[in-house]
């Protein structure tokens, strides 16, 4: 080894290519990223979670969640259908065109082929673009593909690699209910039969039902106890026993909100589709 | 310690002297790693028994899945493999510059600061800690501690290679020192771009990617290939076949391994998935190149090697280390050989299987599924932890100079791993693949998909609870070479104290007992209580 310092000069170019790569121009191009309007709007996207979403996401960070969820659709393609919107003055003439027609999952051409022959015999079409793929028409997990954009405000970005349970993108689409997110949390076999999530019951507290009430002594009487406005309202078969009551502690209702805030269901240019 | 150098030197032979240059770094990486295996496979089981019972340990927070789970990655590949690979890497340039360890005190220093920068981690992401980056959960702090322990051991290993008593370079030492290279710098990009000034957005998870990749398959594809090129000649009895073969499966590695790792679905620009998949099938050159290597090594080794032919080889490099090869250690197939042929073996389909995802039309299936954790797996453990071991059984007892205590562990520890790599790895694998079917089928419903894995994920657990026992016969030997040394070291100090010689003996006995009390290791600290009493 004569030129050992060339050699080592090689090593640390070849290595250094893909640090410059996957590192350096990702952290230029994507780390300068601005927020993007909503397709066919003015309004801006993503407009940030509000702080106690944030705060939830340290809770999902920090409790691992995405070791078995992830927060990424994918998508194959996009189709166009078309949509009769008025028959028009002939709606016979049109009623039977479009039986012969095949309307959906259509290519952008034949997608404008099929509306112009409608259109021409008096009726009224719209396109409509559509996201394919498992995720999206199987699974149900979003309208269109997770791209760059839904992450600009989050951190860590917690896309998740596995799918030990169901993708998470949309969950505020889906499920936008705190109370079920809470209890789905406390007990995930009550509202998913034959759930392998585990419960996160340190999250929540049971206590007896009217346990941090106001004192009978301060006020003269025996009060009725009351639950709390916070308490979980189960399914039947798996609350509480009686006169206890679940009550969420900070952290699970910060979570439930982070949950909630995963809406990523609006087209962009990136990702387009008709709402 | 120098009082136990200078005995070695009046044994005389240059091997011994480097072997005692080792003993106590080596001793504490090992011990150490061998702690960490054990604690990473009772997590890994209790990770996977969560499967079989969601309530399992539910109410503990430190204790869910999803903190138990990455804790158990951590402590295999920063517990055991990383820590594995420096005591090898240090023993490899002693061995092959033929002079003693550099700096060893520097080195068990060093040592000592990984685990305990693993400690911290570990304990970090348990409670709650964790950075939230995959294979870099490990907080802040130890993060440093772990980085700062690694530039130390490189001092002690580049200090060892400047010693140049051997001119020539074998092909192990550029895989090894370009991993001296490598590791610090992938682990400060990430540290630096994810945890203390991040990036923004979604390139978080682009360099997360990268770094992943860059740790998993290059990092340990360099200290893996390169420790088996070293035993592969000891093994065969014969040159690395050849050195010009294996200097092109090093540059097409680093060329082209360090850029997968994107995988094709990603929310990133598409350029570079693209990218990570043209470099995937390029990452078939270096994997058929080290194929091919290692056939034309074994294969035909068992012709009787002269060692007339030997001096006359062309290459003195191979000529140096075939003189080294032990007699009795030559003919031997058995033991550190069968760990380092799996070894080898798992990495060319580990590798295979990082090419197919790499690919977009099997990603689709793949991705998101069993797959991926199925890969991770046979290339920490069926690949690196295997390539490991086989070099650990092969080294230490040369370094402590005292033989195993339980030599027939080693075989049953190799019997156990082997099957519970592949009851691991090969349900996982099959459980992803039916897994990403389902969900694109449309006849299932999809709830019923996640279901579908469960008996995959059972048997996978019997694949763990196997590894967990071969870990624990692996850490019951290392404990047991370290009581044994330990012990040792004891007889010979009390035998000076009572040696009836007057004057000069007694600050004599000062330097011995001094020496020791500086001696390491986490591990070994009932035996250090002995020597200082």
């Amino acid at each position: 080894m004569k030129n050992g310092a060339l050699v080592f000069l090689a090593v640390f170019v070849a290595l250094g290519l893909s640090w410059c790569g996957f590192v350096l121009v990702p952290a230029r191009q994507l780390g300068g990223a601005k927020q993007t309007t909503i397709l066919n709007t003015s309004d801006l996207y993503p407009v940030g979670r509000p702080g106690e979403a944030n705060m939830g996401l340290q809770v999902y960070r920090a409790n691992g969640c995405a070791a078995c969820h992830t927060e990424q659709v994918r998508q194959s393609g996009v189709v166009c259908d078309v949509v009769l919107t008025s028959p028009g003055k002939n709606p016979v003439l049109v009623s039977n065109l479009v039986s012969t027609l095949k309307l959906n999952g259509l290519d952008k051409e034949v997608a404008d082929a099929v509306s112009d022959r409608i259109t021409a015999a008096g009726g009224k079409t719209e396109i409509h673009i559509v996201a394919t793929g498992p995720d999206i028409a199987r699974m149900g997990w979003g309208t269109r593909q997770s791209v760059a954009e839904d992450y600009l405000y989050d951190y860590p970005v917690q896309l998740g690699g596995l799918r030990a349970g169901p993708d998470l993108s949309n969950i505020g689409v889906r499920d936008p209910d705190a109370n079920w997110q809470l209890v789905h949390l406390y007990a995930p076999s009550s509202e998913v039969k034959s759930s392998t999530m585990p419960p996160f019951r340190y999250l929540f507290e049971v206590r007896k039902i009217g346990g941090t009430g106001v004192s009978p002594v301060q006020t003269g009487e025996t009060p009725v106890p009351q639950p709390s406005p916070d308490a979980l309202v189960f399914p039947k078969g798996f609350g509480p026993p009686a006169g206890y009551e679940v009550v969420p502690k900070p952290e699970a209702k910060e979570l439930a909100a982070y949950l909630l805030s995963l809406r990523a269901n609006v087209p962009l240019h990136d990702a387009p589709f008709t709402p | 310690m120098t009082e136990m150098k200078t005995q070695d030197a009046m044994a005389g032979s240059p091997d011994a002297k480097i072997n005692a240059s080792c003993r106590v770094p080596l001793l504490a990486l090992f011990g150490g790693a061998a702690l960490w295996l054990v604690a990473g496979s009772v997590l890994a089981m209790i990770a996977s028994i969560k499967f079989h019972a969601p309530d399992f340990l539910a109410d503990c927070p430190f204790l869910t899945y999803g903190r138990v789970q990455p804790a158990a990655d951590d402590a295999l590949l920063y517990g055991f493999c990383i820590p594995a690979a420096l005591g090898v890497m240090l023993w490899i340039f002693a061995r092959l510059r033929r002079t003693p360890l550099c700096l060893p005190l520097v080195a068990v220093a060093a040592a000592n600061l990984w685990h305990l920068g693993v400690l911290v981690g570990l304990a970090g992401v348990l409670i709650g800690d964790g950075t939230g980056f995959a294979w870099l959960e490990f907080p802040r702090g130890s993060s440093a501690l772990l980085f700062v322990a690694f530039l130390l051991m490189a001092i002690s290993a580049v200090a060892t290679f400047g010693e140049r008593r051997e001119r020539e370079l074998y092909p192990s030492h550029w895989f090894l020192l370009a991993a001296l290279l490598w590791f610090p710098w992938i682990y400060a990009t990430g540290n630096l771009f994810l945890v203390a000034w991040p990036v923004r957005g979604v390139a978080q998870a682009a360099i997360d990617f990268w770094f992943g990749n860059n740790l998993l398959f290059v990092w340990l594809g360099l200290v893996g290939i390169g420790t088996a090129f070293y035993f592969l000649p000891k093994f065969a009895g014969r040159p690395l076949q050849s050195r010009y073969l294996a200097l092109f499966a090093f540059w097409t590695l680093i060329l082209f391994g360090t850029w997968n790792g994107i995988p094709a679905g990603a929310p990133l620009p598409a350029w570079m998935p693209a990218l990570s998949a043209i470099a995937g099938s390029l990452t078939v050159i270096p994997v058929l190149a080290v194929i091919t290597i290692v056939w034309k090594t074994l294969c035909g080794s068992k012709n009787v090697v002269s060692s007339l032919r030997l001096e006359d080889s062309a290459h003195p490099s191979s000529v140096a280390v075939l003189r080294r090869v032990d007699r009795a250690a030559a003919p031997s197939r058995g033991g550190p050989f069968c760990f380092i042929r799996f070894g080898l073996a798992s990495f060319v389909l580990a590798s295979f299987m990082l090419i197919a995802m790499a690919c977009p039309q099997i990603s689709r299936v793949t991705e998101f599924t069993w797959f991926g954790p199925a890969q991770a797996q046979l290339q920490l453990y069926g690949f690196f932890a295997m390539t490991m071991f086989g070099a650990i059984y092969y080294v230490l007892p040369r370094v402590a100079g005292f033989e195993w205590p339980f030599p027939k562990l080693a075989r049953v520890h190799f019997w156990i791993s082997m099957l519970g790599v592949l009851l691991l790895v090969v349900p996982l694998a099959i459980g992803g693949v039916v897994q990403g079917l389902k969900w694109a089928d449309p006849n299932i419903a999809p709830v019923d998909v996640a279901g579908a894995t469960l008996p995959f994920l059972r048997v996978s657990t019997t694949g763990l609870l196997l590894l967990l026992l071969g870990n624990l016969l692996f850490a019951l030997n290392i404990f047991g070479l370290t009581i044994v040394w330990k012990l040792a070291l004891l007889k010979k100090a009390v035998a000076i104290v009572k040696a009836p010689l007057p004057v000069h003996r007694p600050d004599k006995i000062g330097t011995a007992a001094g020496g020791e009390i500086g001696a390491p290791a986490s591990s070994t600290a009932a035996g250090r209580g002995e020597v200082n009493t």
